[in-house]
């Protein structure tokens, strides 16, 4: 039951380290909060509930289109909205509350689409039979999802630290201005780094029927207090610290299910506010509280 | 004429007078009831974020402790109503004693946490382990108790002294003081400010309308569930009323909620996920192009809004 718990939860832990990436990037690049992350993770669920019913497409690959769509979705909509918010006079504030609106704005027309019943996946869509891992099985879904999430976060490590402009990205959250006067440009930089943002989002989201369950247009502001305490465990702002927290945050969350399972449902809650308030700079972080 | 004298004849009383009156010439009264909730919540949200810059995202939590801590008290011990308003407040500024913490906490980090706290509150209430004690998530019913006219009346007073509480804060040196603690902490008590002891004031105040709110609305509809009572729609619209008029004023929350709660009413609710999509691009449009809310424009004409 331990061995069970603790396995599954490094499995679990995975795809909440995905989860909490795309935030963690965005607040480390820009300074924002994105409330509306589970909103497009919501939407990616989505995509791929639609490409299997209708055209049997298998979820690996809706996967990538997921990350491809809304990464090209990402680009134009950092021009449109950012720069703007950055400028005004209260930024952190204003865009904590203008994501919010636009949380709104896509679950509801997500609900008007696609009304409010939930939906799933079956297990099968993603991969075959169970799987053994130290002795235990595994739901072969569960396997192929971890290794999934592993790959990206992999993916987004070779970005960040093997390329030009993954050091730029790196340049921009350490010191906006200074990279700026160094002769980067902030925006592209910022722009790309949003982008990526929505794409391992709606990425999660294709994962979504497998890991968390039915689908629904309301599941999005559940996901962002996950994904928020993910990246708080973590370290905010420090995108490679989601992986840490994700899997302290998966390994916690199948120890509640199998042994406090009725009260499972308030541990991303409770664990936000434990943190936010014992250690608001994360487990791995250094000093970032104002007040 | 001092301005708290002011603002009370030309803010208060008609407001009162209007929401005393109104019943008894177009009788929907629930109409009317759900805007005096509204007006005190927008407030209640005023009051935390516009004087002192902390924004509730959760702000439903204290709705929900009001109507739970007026209903468990009626349900099994019989209290009556006027008392178990006492306790409706009670558990509301209980709750916001318990999240004092938070406000260690600043911007985003407070916004978040505590909607992840009247998540967790939610959960807790509506835990089918407690159903003995709290009837978990099939709801409660409180015929013993009910009374709408007397409600009603109770709901006026509550918005009176809600809107009293803003008037003393516009125009106080209490309320002056939490403004500047919202500019800027460090500066604040450096000039002398109790900034520790000011923000809790201001935090426990709005928890307290909130749970009164929240207590004679479980008396005025005595049978809900607690999904009803908290609904993250109660924190999306307090929010999205009161930036609309504009914080930190009297009027701004007062207009927002007669126009935007007005035209909720006018064009009808049977698509509640409508008003979602309105709402949020309403929000959005604000944060862009009005972030001082409605208010703003008349100050841009040279107006003084109170």
């Amino acid at each position: 039951m331990l061995i069970y718990s603790i396995t599954a939860g490094l499995l679990f832990g995975f795809y909440f380290s995905l989860v909490g990436l795309g935030l963690n990037l965005v607040f480390g690049v820009m300074r924002i909060v994105n409330l509306a992350h589970g909103s497009f993770l919501m939407l990616g669920a989505f995509l791929a509930y639609l490409l299997f019913s209708g055209s049997g497409i298998n979820p690996v690959y809706s996967a990538g289109l997921a990350f491809a769509l809304f990464m090209l979705f990402g680009l134009p909509l950092y021009y449109l909205i950012v720069p703007r918010l950055l400028s005004s006079k209260n930024p952190e504030m204003l865009s904590l509350i203008f994501f919010f609106g636009m949380a709104q704005l896509i679950e509801a027309i997500a609900s008007i689409e696609f009304g409010p019943t939930e939906r799933s996946l079956p297990g099968r869509a993603l991969g075959e039979g169970p799987v053994q891992i130290l002795g235990q099985s595994f739901p072969g879904s569960w396997v192929i999802t971890a290794g999934i999430c592993a790959l990206a976060v992999v993916l987004v490590y070779f970005y960040l630290y093997r390329t030009r402009l993954g050091a730029a990205t790196r340049a921009v959250m350490i010191d906006r201005a200074e990279a700026q006067a160094s002769g980067i440009d902030v925006h592209r930089t910022s722009a790309i780094a949003f982008g990526i943002s929505l794409g391992l989002a709606a990425t999660a989201g294709v994962m979504a029927p497998f890991m968390i369950g039915s689908i629904t247009p309301a599941m999005g502001e559940g996901i962002n207090v996950a994904a928020f305490a993910v990246i708080v465990i973590g370290t905010l702002g420090n995108p490679l610290g989601a992986v840490f927290g994700g899997l302290i945050y998966g390994v916690s969350l199948m120890l509640m299910q199998n042994y406090l399972s009725s009260w499972a449902d308030l541990l991303p809650n409770l664990l936000l506010i434990a943190i936010l308030l014992v250690r608001p700079s994360g487990l791995l972080g250094r000093k970032v509280r104002y007040a | 004429m001092r301005k708290e004298i002011r603002d009370t004849l030309f803010i208060l009383v008609p407001v009162i007078a209007a929401f005393y009156y109104l019943p008894s010439i177009y009788s929907n009264q629930l109409l009317f009831f759900n805007f005096i909730v509204f007006l005190v919540l927008a407030q209640g949200v005023n009051i935390i974020y516009g004087f002192t810059g902390y924004l509730p995202f959760g702000y439903v939590g204290f709705f929900g402790a009001g109507a739970y801590g007026f209903s468990l008290p009626v349900m099994h011990f019989h209290l009556s109503a006027l008392p178990a308003l006492g306790t409706a407040a009670g558990a509301a500024i209980l709750l916001a004693l318990l999240l004092t913490p938070l406000l260690r906490l600043s911007g985003a980090y407070f916004a978040i946490a505590n909607l992840a706290a009247a998540m967790a509150a939610f959960q807790i209430v509506s835990n089918p382990n407690l159903t003995d004690i709290t009837k978990g998530p099939y709801g409660i019913s409180l015929s013993g108790v009910f009374a709408p006219d007397f409600a009603y009346g109770v709901a006026v007073a509550i918005l009176a002294f809600t809107l009293l509480t803003v008037i003393f804060l516009r125009n106080s040196r209490f309320g002056l003081a939490l403004q500047a603690i919202r500019e800027d902490s460090v500066t604040a008590g450096m000039a002398g400010v109790d900034v520790v002891r000011m923000r809790t004031l201001a935090w426990l105040l709005s928890a307290l309308v909130a749970g009164l709110a929240g207590g004679v609305f479980a008396w005025y509809v005595s049978v809900f569930y607690p999904e009803t009572v908290f609904s993250t729609s109660f924190s999306i619209f307090a929010i999205v009323f009161a930036l609309f008029g504009g914080v930190a004023t009297i009027a701004g929350p007062i207009l927002g909620v007669i126009i935007l709660y007005g035209t909720y009413n006018t064009i009808g609710i049977t698509e509640p996920q409508y008003f979602q999509l309105i709402y949020g691009a309403l929000i959005m449009g604000l944060v862009l192009f009005l972030p001082d809310g409605l208010v703003s424009l008349f100050k841009r004409w040279g107006v003084n809004v109170p």
